[in-house]
Parts: C-alpha cells; structure tokens; sequence
C-alpha cells in the first residue's frame, strides 16, 4: 500500500483490473446494488477512463467518493454509499 | 394493473434512453449494448429496441456467429475489391474477434447478461421476428 494514511476499510472490493470500458462502472453498479446505505466499497481498476467515470456516476447517483489512491498499475477508489436508488 | 401513460407519469422524472438496433453485424453490436449498460448504471431508464437484422444480435441461433464485413467498410486497411472474395468476412472476423479476446473484450453474450442484469429492458420488433422467421427466446 502506498499510502500511509488512515484508510477505512471497505465493505466489499470490487476488483475489476483488466476489464475495459464500461468494465469497471458495471461492476460498481452491481455491487452497489447489493450494498446497504454507509457501506464502502473500494473499486480496482486499470481503465484510464475508470476515475471520471466514477467521479461522473457517484455525482450522479447521489453517492461520495472517500479516496481515489493511484497505485503502479491501478487505481484504487473508494466510494461511500450514500443513497440507494435504482 | 398500470397502463404505460400512468406508469410513465411517476417515472417521467427519470431520464430515459431507448437505442434502436437494426444491424446484425459484430461492430453493430457491441456500441448500443455498451452504451445501454453504461446509461442503466449511470441511473437511466434503458430500453434497447431490436429490429431487422438487430435481431441477429439477440436470437439464439446467430448469437454467436456476428460477423464483420470487409465491403462498404472504408476504416479497414483493405481494398473494398478484395473484401469481395469469398471467405473474406470470415476472415476479418476471426481476426478481429482474435483482437478482441487480447484485449479481454466481453463477448455480445456477457454483455447481453450485463445489460440485462443492469436493468436494461429488451424489446424485439414482432415484424422483425416474423421476418426473421426466429421464435421466440428466453
């Protein structure tokens, strides 16, 4: 991990490394779809794209970004679930 | 039961999109499913309206057999007179679908049960489906 700061545990990791647009926004979807309200879910991904995407979808929908954390080869993104709608 | 105009008037606040595809060829189908799981995940009411040979796309029996064609596709970088050759669609196809599984691209059939599982809603044109002479699927 390269950040040293306090990071909050997510709820569920969506691991979607390798997939491509629109890979990692459907993923997010369907774990949002399981998830309750205060969860966080940590999403992986190596599409560029990955990070507006889900600045796009979270402002969308309601929901808060917590961390965007660039690693080597992915970036990782946490988004607390703040609305439950769809 | 509701009817569509009541039904519509609750939901009328929420955006909608309807993708209508006609075509059956493989780079004709991946962009409306693309477009349509992306819409439903951003929050939007999807529907996707099959119709002539769009129904290829979601009948069983040419699911899997989508092809691209070399003619009258002036971004290959191939004369539109060799496209004409038997077994040239083939051939692009496969090569292009050999691209693809590179790139761990999804196939029509994942996208399909993503879409569908998003909340996408699949309407296939009855005419079509006549025309089509296909029955009906899942």
């Amino acid at each position: 991990m390269s950040t040293s700061e306090t990071t909050i545990t997510p709820t569920t990791v969506v691991d979607s490394r390798g997939t491509m647009c629109p890979g990692p926004i459907t993923d997010l979807f369907k774990a949002y779809r399981h998830s309750n309200i205060g969860d966080v879910i940590e999403l992986l991904a190596t599409d560029p794209a990955a990070k507006s995407d889900t600045q796009a979808w979270a402002k969308r929908s309601g929901n808060e970004i917590v961390k965007m954390i660039d690693e080597k080869d992915h970036v990782r993104i946490q988004i607390r679930i703040l609305k439950k709608g769809h | 039961m509701q009817t569509l105009q009541e039904k519509s008037k609750i939901e009328l606040k929420r955006n909608k999109l309807v993708i209508v595809c006609s075509k059956g060829s493989l780079d004709m189908a991946y962009p409306p499913l693309m477009l349509a799981t992306t819409a439903a995940a951003m929050g939007m009411e999807v529907h996707l309206y099959f119709t002539f040979w769009g129904m290829n796309m979601i009948a069983k029996k040419t699911i899997d057999s989508l092809k691209i064609s070399p003619v009258g596709n002036p971004a290959l970088p191939l004369p539109n007179i060799l496209g004409m050759l038997p077994g040239m669609t083939g051939m692009v196809t496969s090569m292009m679908k050999k691209k693809m599984q590179k790139m761990k691209m999804p196939t029509i059939k994942d996208m399909i049960a993503t879409a569908k599982e998003s909340g996408v809603q699949f309407h296939a044109c009855s005419p079509s489906m006549d025309m089509m002479a296909s029955r009906k699927k899942t």
